[in-house]
């Protein structure tokens, strides 16, 4: 078993690659989709029929298809139309599209119940523009909305790993290879879990933080 | 007239600080309001009564044109609100945004930003908007909240305060703005009745100090006793308009007598 671990020593600049690209796309992708999400929340809340049912449609259908399915669909099937990626970026394709569904929906839920009266008592004070979105609007969505796109980012660490599948380098594939070459399924296995575990930890202490600003405020 | 000795330290006497004219406000074929006329001298407290439904919230959105109204114009310290001089071209949000820094809103809800504390509720505005120096705005800050008795809850967040303190903060809040005009819609409604007392006093200390006030209350007391005018609406009109006494004692109109008897009595 002690040889097990070192022979993942010897290896550790594999999985340090695997775990900077499953850094990397979970970032990248979380920043992405939070950002496209933001922007198709305003669909979402549209009051023309036409914008929202277009902008469900889309959300509705994320929501039900498996991560797994919409990879294949973009690295498989969209060269078929013309749109080739590498794999690399296709992971990120499937990350952003996915999750942009989600964030959207999580963004609409907190923007729905944000209290209209505080953002008119601001106009009133003669708030408007950037300024009232930024000192006003956001930090209200932010305090609220923490927790639950920090779950969504723990969402998107572990579906990196289904990346594997496209070969993307990120660790569970640097793992894969690892435990392929020299046979030690436990060790590499672990120690990939204990990884993706401390970089969700990371994302919770995050989280803590938000959620204790928030809370003093409620 | 309570305070006739800052009036005539304040001359001209009864330069208008706000005048409406002509206000009218559908809401699809409803019409809300239908030719307000209403004048705010400097250093008045109007008091704006009238049953529920009869357009007094609408009529304080129109002034600072969180509503637009049909028409009408809207004049606050002799400077049209919502136009652009000429009257056809309207103001954008940054022209809007100058002379609503120069009036203070209280809500009926409060309305406080619930992310920011109680000092920081109070300087937000100055500081962001009117863009005046920090430390000259905390300091003032400071003593408006001595002012009001809430001193020690200068870093507390809104939703630690019972309603009636986060009443006197939203009236810090709107001082801070060092207003032309002060615009109250229902400053106690949302209170406990134990707790009306404590904001109606700090109105009452505001108006005497010379503040110009427009009012919408339910609060009879305070319009009888503070009062320079008190203005009767119902159905989107002004109905009866006069000073406190004449018209808690002897009002003229029908419907006036009307209103009393199930507002006071009650
Ligand atoms: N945004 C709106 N859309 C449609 N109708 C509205 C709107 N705002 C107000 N109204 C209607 O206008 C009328 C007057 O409302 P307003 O809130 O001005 O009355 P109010 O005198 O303040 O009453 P209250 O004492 O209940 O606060 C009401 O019938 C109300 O339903
Ligand atoms: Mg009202």
């Amino acid at each position: 078993m002690i040889r097990d671990f070192s022979l993942i020593w010897q290896s550790a600049d594999r999985l340090l690659d695997g775990l900077i690209n499953t850094v990397l796309l979970s970032l990248v992708g979380a920043v992405l989709a939070l950002a496209l999400g933001a922007l198709l929340a305003i669909p979402l809340m549209a009051s023309n029929p036409v914008l929202r049912l277009v902008s469900r449609g889309f959300v509705d259908l994320m929501r039900c298809v498996p991560f797994l399915m919409l990879t294949y669909l973009v690295y498989y099937g969209l060269p078929r139309l013309g749109l080739r990626f590498d794999n690399w970026t296709a992971g990120l394709v499937a990350i952003v599209v996915y999750n942009t569904a989600y964030m959207a929906e999580i963004i609409r839920g907190i923007w729905s119940r944000l209290e209209r009266e505080t953002i008119e008592a601001a106009v009133a004070f003669g708030f408007h523009g950037w300024r009232l979105v930024s000192r006003i609007i956001l930090p209200q969505i932010v305090l609220a909305a923490g927790p639950m796109i920090g779950n969504q980012l723990i969402q998107i660490i572990k579906d990196t790993a289904f990346l594997t599948i496209i070969a993307v380098p990120e660790l569970t594939h640097a793992a894969n290879s690892i435990q392929a070459q020299y046979f030690i399924p436990f060790a590499t296995f672990i120690t990939a879990v204990l990884l993706y575990w401390a970089l969700c930890m990371l994302v919770e202490v995050g989280v803590y933080a938000v959620e204790r600003i928030a809370e003093k405020r409620r | 007239m309570t305070d006739t000795a800052s009036e005539s330290r304040d001359a001209p006497v009864l330069a208008p600080v706000l005048e409406i004219s002509g206000l009218t406000k559908t809401f699809d074929d409803k019409v809300v309001l239908d030719g307000v006329s209403l004048t705010v001298a400097r250093g008045q407290t109007v008091c704006l009564l009238g049953p529920s439904g009869s357009g007094k919230s609408t009529l304080l959105r129109c002034v600072n044109w969180l509503e637009k109204p049909d028409q009408g114009t809207v004049l606050l310290c002799g400077e049209r609100i919502g136009m652009r001089p000429g009257g056809v071209v309207p103001m954008g949000n940054a022209e809007l945004a100058k002379l609503r820094m120069r009036m203070g809103t209280v809500f009926q809800h409060f309305n406080l930003w619930p992310h920011l504390t109680v000092l920081q509720n109070i300087i937000e505005a100055p500081v962001h908007v009117q863009k005046r120096r920090r430390e000259e705005v905390i300091a003032e800050a400071e003593a408006l909240l001595e002012n009001v008795g809430l001193a020690d809850k200068r870093d507390a967040f809104p939703s630690r305060l019972s309603g009636g303190q986060k009443q006197r903060v939203g009236i810090a809040r709107a001082l801070a703005m060092k207003p032309e005009l002060l615009l109250f819609d229902e400053p106690t409604s949302a209170l406990d009745p134990e707790l009306v007392g404590e904001v109606v006093a700090v109105m009452k200390s505001l108006s005497q100090a010379g503040s110009t006030m427009l009012v919408v209350t339910h609060e009879m007391g305070f319009a009888r006793e503070t009062a320079d005018k008190v203005v009767l609406m119902d159905g989107g009109r002004v109905v009866e308009e006069g000073g406190p006494e004449e018209f808690f004692g002897n009002p003229r109109t029908e419907r006036a007598r009307q209103f009393l008897q199930r507002y006071v009595s009650a």
